[in-house]
């Protein structure tokens, strides 16, 4: 990219910013030097220490990357390994489709304003690397493509920047995992997502998170619809956060176009999560559904949804469905606005505990109390997800399980 | 066998059932009637062990156990099961799963279904939106998965069309071991000798008597067992003469 002096100008004027949601973060108390980290090999990738593996597998990553149709790891801040398996799909690293490529151009900060926080402004700033990810015109992915920032060192501060592109009818999916080593304490993750979805492209992007205890987490992500686009967004995240906070925005520009968000939210103690989705359907035939589920354990969780309705003939959905268990706080935040007459939107939303007919019911076919709860919270979790592919299905319902013997 | 001695039982404070004495023998199905209100399901919950029904008096046995105090999944084990009459949804628990659970191990599930017509519903959520009928084809799947030796049936006619009443009515005969199988090589005094399910089925209309051959009925007013006799007996007594009759026999019980 030939000038990035206005970003940068922009970027400089709001470094100070707070967000307007989520506790700020003092990012000048954390690390962002330069890590050094080897490049893996295929076979390199399959020998990473078992420890390590594990919090990578958890995170939906296949090393053998056998059912997957490529891959890009990134580890603190460098990119170890990336590479495509399937003509038609480019995974590329960001300062490298910056340095070489002018069609950037058109994407990177396209969706997502720089001065919208410090978070986004130091992405600017203090940019390490990221992916890009692009379906050719056509292209049809047969095996998900696999993203992965890891974050190994303690006290570090990760900032990256993904694109995720669909040409025209094309088909991407995409499994990203965020993960932290299983020694590490505190660090911070900053992550600006823009997507472009173009016309009859379709895209799924499911995301399941791993995090660390003490970690601070700022995803800032936008994408944009075109006529008969699919945009898929499902978000898991069952294991413990010191702060998550995203609001992910969609805008279905080109009519017919979808755009559907479910999230799956385990809260552990002391763990605070402020997530949420927005979209606004700004075309004829635009539909929009976000599904959220969501359960404490005593984290604290802010679940919002909002959805806005521009134009006649559009049509949306909001759930939230919440379940208390062992202490902690659900606010489900519903918002709807329509802006014109023959909008169809609605929301449901609900906090509560398990119902005891439910437990006593499955009791009387055999099973102990605890065996009961953790059918129904299975149950609960479940959700029926159209459209998305069955390795990617797997690696949800292996997530809910995993988290099933832990954080239950 | 289940054995009940001068059982008692509360509810939110209220004695509900009163000195009841029952005793159903291995391969015995019993009718429960009484109008509504009169404790039926009371009845068949407190048999299940459901914590709500408080035990005050009077103890229960289950072949040869003491089960007056032992948890309701204990007592499933045992083999006591319970077709419901309005069961919960379980959200994104699927009817196949739960057929799994019932049986305690992987089991044909397919096969099992088929039985009951109940194919096209393995994939959707326990309950979820399902007609009166669906519902009571669903209990019997799970009940046949569970092979309980006891049986405890909630009105499993009421809300079934007619369509579904004989496979209702058959599907629970055939639970009960209760029809005979001209094709057996074994004389039908042997079959019947043989017999070691139970059942206790709770009926407004009697109609489950036009499939199920029952060995005894019942009659449950305002909490007190008050007759035990021949059910269709019974049927024809309550359609000529209503429960006020049940009344005259409760009084001159006591």
């Amino acid at each position: 990219m030939r000038n990035r002096e206005e970003l940068t100008k922009k970027a400089q004027g709001a470094i100070n910013k707070s967000a307007v949601l989520g506790p700020d973060i003092h990012l000048e108390d954390f690390d962002k030097s330069d890590v050094p980290h080897q490049y893996l090999s295929d076979k390199e990738l399959l020998s990473i220490p078992k420890a390590e593996q594990e919090r990578l597998i958890m995170s939906g990553l296949d090393l053998t990357e056998k059912e997957r149709g490529g891959t890009f790891f990134q580890k603190d801040n460098k990119v170890v390994h990336c590479k495509t398996k399937q003509d038609g799909i480019e995974v590329i690293p960001i300062r490298q489709a910056l340095e070489k490529y002018d069609w950037i151009e058109d994407y990177y900060w396209k969706l997502a304003s720089v001065d919208t926080d410090k978070y986004t402004a130091t992405a600017e700033l203090n940019l390490q690397d990221g992916y890009v990810i692009r379906a050719l015109p056509g292209t049809k992915s047969i095996y998900p493509i696999q993203a992965c920032l890891y974050i190994d060192k303690d006290g570090l501060q990760q900032i990256v920047h993904n694109i995720i592109i669909a040409e025209e009818d094309s088909e991407l999916h995409i499994i990203t995992g965020c993960a932290t080593s299983p020694h590490l304490k505190k660090g911070v993750h900053i992550g600006i997502s823009e997507f472009f979805i173009k016309k009859n492209a379709k895209v799924s992007f499911t995301m399941i998170h791993n995090w660390a205890e003490d970690m601070l987490v700022r995803p800032r992500s936008v994408a944009q619809v075109e006529e008969g686009g699919l945009f898929l967004n499902n978000y898991i995240c069952m294991k413990p956060v010191k702060s998550l906070q995203m609001y992910p925005t969609t805008h279905l520009v080109g009519d017919n176009s979808v755009a559907r968000f479910y999230s799956i939210i385990v809260g552990a103690p002391d763990s605070e999560y402020d997530i949420g989705g927005r979209v606004f359907l700004k075309k004829p035939g635009t539909r929009a559904e976000i599904i959220a589920r969501t359960i404490t354990n005593g984290g604290n969780i802010i679940a919002r949804g909002h959805l806005i309705g521009e134009v006649p003939g559009v049509k949306a959905h909001l759930e939230c469905k919440g379940l208390i268990l062992k202490g902690g706080k659900i606010h489900a935040i519903p918002e709807l606005e329509g802006h014109a007459e023959g909008v169809e939107m609605s929301h449901e939303a609900a906090v509560g505990k398990i119902a005891q007919e439910e437990i006593l019911y499955l009791m009387s076919r055999g099973l102990t109390e605890d065996e009961a709860v953790s059918t129904i919270i299975q149950g609960f979790l479940n959700l029926d997800i159209p459209d998305l592919p069955p390795q990617l299905k797997a690696e949800i319902d292996k997530a809910i399980e995993a988290s099933d013997k832990d954080a239950m | 066998m289940l054995q009940i001695e001068d059982l008692q039982v509360e509810l939110e404070g209220n004695v509900i059932l009163k000195h009841i004495d029952l005793e159903i023998k291995p391969g015995e199905t019993h009718v429960l009637f009484g109008p509504n209100g009169s404790g039926k399901t009371s009845l068949l919950m407190t048999i299940m062990g459901y914590p709500q029904y408080k035990v005050i008096g009077g103890k229960m046995y289950f072949k040869g156990e003491e089960i007056t105090n032992m948890p309701i999944n204990e007592r499933a084990r045992l083999g006591i099961g319970m077709s419901y009459q309005r069961p919960p949804t379980i959200n994104g628990l699927k009817t196949r799963q739960m057929v799994n659970i019932c049986s305690g191990k992987e089991v044909d599930v397919e096969q099992l279904a088929e039985r009951v017509d109940f194919l096209n519903f393995l994939g959707r959520d326990v309950n979820a939106g399902f007609s009166g009928g669906e519902i009571k084809r669903s209990e019997l799947l799970q009940l046949m998965a569970q092979n309980a030796d006891l049986m405890l049936f909630d009105e499993p006619e009421s809300g079934v069309d007619l369509e579904n009443i004989t496979l209702v009515g058959n599907s629970i005969a055939e639970l009960l071991e209760k029809q005979i199988h001209p094709e057996n090589h074994k004389p039908v005094i042997k079959q019947k000798q043989a017999r070691t399910k139970m059942g206790l089925i709770i009926t407004h209309t009697g109609y489950i008597l036009d499939y199920v051959t029952a060995d005894k009925g019942q009659v449950l007013y305002d909490g007190v067992l008050s007759c035990t006799t021949n059910p269709r007996e019974i049927l024809e007594c309550i359609g000529h003469m209503g429960y006020k009759e049940c009344v005259r026999c409760v009084i001159g019980k006591n």
